[in-house]
């Protein structure tokens, strides 16, 4: 009986450019090498072309006296002596101001929205689809200019402002009274970060105490109590260490006081607007992504609706959430740089728009633009995706 | 292995367009058709009619220029570009001359890449407000919400201003022309402040424009001038002497209705300028009778100022410094010689 070992069998041999192996690697190879060529090239040839037209480069501008006024600055800048670095940061500051309360007030809006649209009451339900099916499909920009004019106009002049307990409304924007506090106001600070530790504390303990004997804690009163009744106190003790700026009416304008501009305003309606349209739907399909039966499961066991949305539902609903609706806050950040439409000065309209224009140096100042929209969406998207990995499905 | 050719390709096609910056005369040549950057928003500088038809000040220099180079003043495409976008369309090579009101100044001459041809507009910048307010001078603005366009150096004399007289400001700042009027109409600001031409010329837009003045202070100079690209002399040379060549034509009394009877005139000047004489046009690689072109299909200077913001216009703006030297105003011109 002839038995021939299957190990004898020599594969046959193949030339090394026809290797499967050898060919992937090549080919990735010459891509990267082309790609770094392309880049190279572009950069020199962007270089040279600059140079040749005696275009300034480099940043050299970046101390240089901006010398141009800038209307809301969450930093000290004045035209005589700041500089355009100094603009660049009012700009970024705006931008992120802008970008995270339109998250917030987003994502409140999405979500009431989304759970309205499940909702079993019938008007409830038609007005959240109305809602979601109008505003999703009508351009930003264009809701921008709604949201800008529609302020400005609907608003009473300057010298027939609204008045209501020291504040001014009309359509230079929202004066209220700036709390000023005193130096004493140091102790109720103290006290309330204080309060934030001990009932961060007082959770571990709770939820520790829950684990090893089931005993439940209320949570929420003893937060409450920490953190906002402490020093409620202490500011009541030390005698009301706080006095406000009232806005007066000057010649022009208003001076004084906390004003709210009705550029930001419009911004950031029309963008948590805009996009709470698009967490509605990701919230509606996360929460239709639970089987009912988790439910009647939860009910089965004595759960109450309450602790049942909270424990059973919700996180399982996150799950499917959570990837998508990162990508809506990426296109919050992203959307608020239509600003420059409403004349609001983020970092879009400050850095790319006047700075660019006043220095011309647009390969620098765009490439330095967009190098911050990367920075702060990967931060977003890190942010997220480290909330993601705490609800997404564990798997065994 | 197709993709990578494609990657080839397109970078090759970067490099081509890219590397032949310095032959914009031969260009427009060779496309048939003059690529001008123009405002597209500001009445009696450019500005296109319900039907397309561009007309303005400015606009009359990119028709010039394409009278001169391709023979024929309509042969140009205007590109509507905005006070924020209008360099870097230049410095790409998005259009071969900017004639959109820009002010010439020192930075622009030289970061920016620009040579600047010479001034067609001498303007200042002033401010607009409305009449309840009761203010009569740009001095008692102190504390006053002022709109202002983006990307101009309105916007950095604006503060200048208000720093060199210690007054206090909140400007708002608007990338478009038309929001920045818009918002000053709704009543956002007090003040609005641009090139004194542009006031007049915004005023018109207005819902009422009887209930807004212009106040007298001129804050800045502003000479308004075509500009391009710097690196290519030849090109420079001939929009420069374009914009020359109207001025001196008005100062030898030459126009558009005259110019045929005037190629008999016995005046040396006149007949060069005509190219009756000498061979001036050639000189910055046009034909002899490239003057002549220009002043039969779009005029001298003073035509073209009177047809467009003067007494022919709906602004009306009195031609105070822009008169010729002759007649006490600061226009001037080199001769053809």
């Amino acid at each position: 009986m002839a038995v021939e070992s299957v190990g004898a069998q020599q594969p046959a041999r193949v030339a090394f450019y026809n290797d499967p192996k050898f060919r992937s690697i090549a080919y990735q190879v010459v891509l990267c090498v082309l790609v770094v060529l392309v880049i190279y090239a572009a950069t020199t040839n962007a270089l040279d072309n600059l140079q040749r037209a005696h275009v300034a480069s480099g940043f050299g501008f970046w101390n240089q006296a901006a010398g141009f006024d800038i209307s809301q600055s969450l930093i000290e800048y004045s035209a005589s002596v700041s500089t355009y670095g100094t603009a660049f940061w009012v700009g970024l500051l705006n931008t992120l101001l802008v970008a995270v309360l339109g998250i917030i007030l987003a994502t409140i809006l999405g979500f009431t929205i989304g759970i309205s649209r499940l909702s079993k009451n019938w008007l409830l339900a038609k007005v959240a689809t109305g809602y979601v099916e109008t505003i999703r499909n009508i351009p930003v920009l264009l809701q921008l200019l709604f949201w800008y004019n529609a302020v400005l106009k609907a608003l009473p002049d300057i010298r027939d402002s609204t008045k209501f307990m020291g504040s001014f409304l009309n359509n230079r924007g929202l004066f209220v009274p700036e709390p000023i506090a005193d130096p004493r106001f140091g102790w109720v600070g103290a006290v309330f970060f204080f309060g934030i530790v001990s009932a961060i504390g007082f959770y571990i303990w709770a939820r520790k105490r829950q684990m090893a004997t089931g005993q439940q804690a209320p949570i929420l009163l003893v937060t409450l109590a920490l953190v906002v009744g402490l020093p409620l106190v202490v500011f009541l003790v030390t005698g009301m260490p706080l006095h406000f700026d009232a806005p007066q009416v000057g010649r022009f304008n208003i001076t004084g006081g906390l004003a709210l501009q009705p550029e930001f305003v419009a911004l950031l309606l029309g963008l948590s607007i805009y996009t709470a349209a698009f967490i509605a739907e990701v919230v509606r399909a996360g929460i239709l992504a639970v089987s009912h039966g988790q439910t009647e499961a939860a009910y089965s066991l004595g759960m109450k609706p309450g602790p049942t949305l909270r424990l059973i539902i919700v996180p399982q609903a996150m799950r499917v959430i959570v990837p998508p609706l990162t990508s809506q806050y990426l296109n919050l950040t992203k959307n608020s740089s239509l600003a420059v439409a409403v004349g609001y000065p983020d970092l879009v309209q400050v850095f790319t728009g006047t700075v660019l224009n006043q220095t011309g140096q647009a390969v620098e100042v765009v490439a330095i633009t967009m190098l911050v929209y990367l920075c702060i969406s990967l931060f977003t998207s890190l942010v997220m995706n480290i909330y993601n990995s705490r609800v997404k499905l564990v798997e065994r | 292995m197709k993709r990578v050719f494609g990657v080839v390709a397109l970078a090759a096609a970067v490099f081509v367009a890219q590397g032949a910056s310095a032959q914009t005369l031969k260009q427009v040549k060779d496309r048939g058709v003059l690529n001008c950057g123009a405002n597209g928003q500001l009445a009696g500088f450019g500005l296109p009619d319900a039907q397309g038809n561009w007309s303005g000040l400015d606009v009359d220099v990119c028709r010039a220029v394409a009278a001169a180079v391709l023979g024929d003043a309509k042969k140009v495409k205007f590109v509507p570009l905005t006070a924020k976008d209008r360099f870097t369309a230049l410095q790409s090579g998005d259009v071969d001359l900017l004639a959109r009101n820009t002010t010439w100044t020192e930075s622009r001459d030289t970061t920016l890449g620009l040579n600047f041809t010479g001034v067609n507009y001498y303007d200042g910048q002033g401010f607009m407000v409305r009449k309840s307010l009761k203010v009569n001078s740009a001095l008692e603005l102190n504390g006053a919400s002022v709109c202002v366009q983006q990307g101009t150096t309105t916007e950095l004399n604006l503060a200048d201003y208000f720093r060199a007289n210690k007054m206090q400001l909140k400007s708002v700042t608007f990338a478009d022309a038309d929001q920045t009027v818009k918002a000053y109409d709704a009543g956002r600001c007090d003040a609005f402040t641009t090139d004194a031409s542009g006031l007049y010329s915004e005023r018109l837009r207005l819902a009422k424009p009887d209930d807004h003045i212009v106040l007298p202070e001129i804050i800045s100079k502003e000479p308004l001038g075509p500009s391009v690209r710097h690196g290519d002399d030849q090109w420079f040379d001939v929009v420069k002497w374009v914009g020359f060549a109207m001025v001196d034509a008005e100062d030898l009394g030459v126009d558009s209705k005259n110019v045929d009877e005037m190629m008999k005139s016995t005046n040396p000047e006149i007949r060069r300028l005509l190219g009756v004489e000498g061979n001036f046009g050639e000189q910055l690689g046009l034909t002899k009778d490239t003057f002549y072109k220009v002043i039969k299909q779009v005029g001298n200077y003073g035509e073209s100022f009177e047809r467009n913001v003067g007494s022919g216009s709906p602004l009306k703006i009195d031609r105070g410094l822009n008169k010729l030297w002759t007649k006490g105003g600061i226009m001037y011109a080199p001769p053809i010689h």
